[in-house]
């Protein structure tokens, strides 16, 4: 088990006395881990990682480091360091300068804080540019002098607020491969806030996917995005179709589920977790259009007809509409079909077949509500 | 464009190339007529006392620019008590900008109010009700006698820090208002304790804006007239000194140190601008 290097403990931040910036954080971020706090604008993101570096201080809760309660230490004695957003290079202080700035705060002597900035500068291709001012290097340059700012310190654990969030997107992808290497290579934990939800994927170890101040779901990248917990998480990662239905019984580690438009399907018996009433979800690129009448066997399968096609280049994207009416979005990557072509256009019939093991479970909407998700996103509409 | 409508505008680019200029160049000649002349006198060799009328050209007061009874005391005082008044008004003014900008506290919203009472209020107003307090302080016994009365040097100095304060924090209020706070962040978070990220971020970058309140306190310093008469007692400052040799005519001394106040301010503005371009061309990222 590795050793746990940040911990949060019902961590709870209010401003005023009707904002709940965090609402009761809980978690453990181990050590050398990729961690993502993952969440729309607003979700207490900053503020989480504002109060582990010492910017602000919680309402409640607890803040260790390393074993060591750390909640109400100042930033300046607290062994993390964090990229901001903006990078907050000083633009009084040489690119080298600002390097060294942790250092020499820290009486590091003198050939040795040389010798250390020049290695990181090397880490991240900056050297050639050393002697510059913040002012006259690019925003790429200037996210990396940023990181070298912070990595050279050897913090246990670096804080990064959506460190890529000014570029644009060929250099953000870049530097996404780029942190990746870095982290590795220097074996760093990080914590890594995003609103980006392919970032946090790649780069990733963990993630913690946030919503109104509380995280929804925390897990490996594949596990919350096969297996989101909630409508929320299910609707953030990606596409899903969400259909609700009620449990009629269970068969060893499955359950079945009756979907209120009829069709029996089957599920793990896990994501059901113990409810009666569910959504069951299943995500577009997990779809089989199967041709009406022969279901494979084994297989989840609902008769519907194919309402409209689009082309998309890598794959196709179907909309099929349900006996209710409910629209399920299937994505079919485009390699030579062995059912031909003639069962995919618009009016046919068709069988939208899934593997159980597949599916997921979200709760249901509360009675009386519609199920109301985009049918192409799968967000949920407010 | 048809042909009519072309004269406006050749008359109109007409305007532009000559009267703008030559309208400039009446301005500015008005503007530093005086100057030109006190430098001009400065080099004035007069027959009597009075050094109002040209004779010849002569160099005697600025190969002697102090000799004459009792101005080099004047200069003296004036040149000491603006750089205290410069040292003490930057010092207080720049920490009163930061507490007012930066935090807030009981009473913010009056203090952002009344520091600009002195600003505001007729100077000879300002005079008369210091002579008042200080006079009034007569029964002070917790005061050693000298400080506030008799009048002199330290009531001047205290006259002049409390009228030239506000100008520096109003002038660092602005400044500070824009300050990238961040920076700050950024400093606290690579184990800089509140002193070194004062010392190492915020006050190089707000220095540009320190030398200028600094340079303005100096300037509002050196030639106060009226609030020092109130405040001076038997101290002579050289305002003070000029105004009581224009009974007996004025010095040609006056003119050589008149002009080496303005070189020196001349030299300030420069410094001034070139400092203010500068900090204008650093990105606060
Ligand atoms: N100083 C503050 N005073 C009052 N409310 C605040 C303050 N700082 C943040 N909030 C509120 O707290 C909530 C969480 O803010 P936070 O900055 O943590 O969001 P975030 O998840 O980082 O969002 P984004 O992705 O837009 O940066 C927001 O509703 C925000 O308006
Ligand atoms: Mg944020």
């Amino acid at each position: 088990m590795a050793q746990v290097d940040v911990r949060l403990v019902d961590v709870t931040k209010t401003y005023g006395s009707d904002v709940r910036a965090v609402d009761g954080i809980s978690l453990d971020v181990l050590d050398g881990e990729f961690f993502s706090l993952l969440g729309p604008s607003g979700c207490g993101k900053t503020t989480t990682l504002r109060m582990i570096g010492g910017f602000e201080e919680p309402t409640s809760g607890r803040i260790e480091l390393q074993g060591e309660e750390v909640t109400w230490l100042p930033p300046h004695r607290r062994n993390v360091n964090t990229v901001f957003q903006n990078y907050a290079l000083f633009p009084h202080l040489s690119i080298r300068e600002n390097v060294a700035f942790g250092l020499r705060r820290r009486k590091v002597a003198d050939a040795e804080v040389r010798t250390r900035v020049a290695e990181m500068l090397e880490l991240v291709e900056l050297s050639a540019l050393a002697d510059r001012k913040p002012g006259q290097i690019s925003g790429g340059q200037a996210q990396r002098v940023a990181l070298a700012r912070a990595l050279v310190n050897r913090p246990a654990v670096l804080l990064l607020d959506e460190p890529l969030g000014a570029l644009d997107l060929r250099l953000r992808k870049q530097m996404q491969i780029e942190l990746k290497r870095i982290q590795v290579e220097v074996g760093i934990t990080f914590i890594y806030v995003t609103h980006d939800q392919e970032e946090a994927m790649t780069m990733s170890d963990r993630i913690a996917v946030m919503n109104h101040g509380r995280y929804e779901q925390l897990g490996a990248p594949a596990e919350i995005y096969e297996r989101p917990s909630t409508r929320f998480v299910a609707g953030f990662l990606g596409a899903s179709n969400l259909l609700p239905g009620t449990v009629v019984g269970a068969e060893g580690d499955h359950v079945a589920v009756r979907l209120d438009l009829g069709p029996i399907v089957r599920l793990p018996a896990a994501a059901i977790a113990g409810r009666s009433r569910v959504d069951v979800g299943v995500r577009p690129e997990k779809i089989r259009l199967g041709s009406a009448g022969a279901a494979t066997p084994g297989v989840n399968a609902i008769p519907g007809h194919i309402q409209d096609l689009s082309y998309t280049g890598v794959s196709t994207q179907y909309r099929v509409a349900l006996a209710d009416g409910h629209l399920v979005t299937a994505y079919a990557q485009n390699i030579a079909r062995a059912d031909g072509g003639a069962s995919a256009l618009p009016g046919a019939e068709v069988l939208v077949e899934w593997d159980p093991a597949d599916a997921f479970a979200v709760d249901p909407l509360p009675a009386g509500t519609e199920p109301a998700t985009d049918p192409v996103t799968g967000a949920p509409i407010e | 464009m048809s042909a009519a409508a072309r004269p406006p505008f050749r008359l109109r680019r007409r305007i532009g190339r000559w009267v703008l200029p030559i309208y400039a160049a009446f301005a500015i000649t008005f503007l530093t007529l005086p100057v030109i002349v006190m430098i001009i006198f400065s080099f004035n060799s007069p027959a009597g006392r009075s050094n109002l009328t040209w004779r010849e050209l002569s160099i005697d007061a600025w190969l002697d620019p102090l000799g004459r009874p009792g101005l080099a005391e004047a200069v003296t005082t004036s040149v000491l008590i603006a750089l205290l008044t410069t040292i003490i008004a930057t010092a207080l003014g720049v920490l009163i900008a930061l507490a007012l900008v930066r935090h807030t506290f009981r009473g913010k919203g009056i203090a952002n109010l009344l520091i600009f009472l002195p600003m505001s209020t007729p100077e000879i107003v300002l005079g008369t009700s210091l002579l008042t307090l200080f006079i009034g302080s007569v029964g002070w016994t917790f005061l050693p006698p000298g400080v506030l009365y008799p009048l002199g040097f330290p009531t001047i100095l205290i006259a002049h820090v409390m009228f030239s304060i506000s100008f520096v924090v109003v002038t660092m209020r602005a400044r500070l208002a824009g300050f990238p706070r961040h920076l700050e962040e950024a400093a606290m978070d690579l184990y800089a304790n509140e002193w070194s990220t004062f010392w190492r971020v915020t006050f190089p970058l707000i220095l540009p804006g320190v030398l200028a309140a600094a340079m303005l306190a100096f300037s509002l310093s050196i030639d106060d007239y009226v609030i020092t008469t109130f405040t001076s007692g038997q101290t002579k400052t050289f305002p003070i000194y000029i105004f009581g040799a224009q009974q007996r005519g004025i010095p040609v001394q006056v003119n050589v140190i008149g002009t080496m106040i303005f070189l020196v301010a001349v030299g300030f503005v420069a410094l001034s601008t070139f400092l203010g371009r500068r900090q204008q061309n650093a990105p606060g990222r």
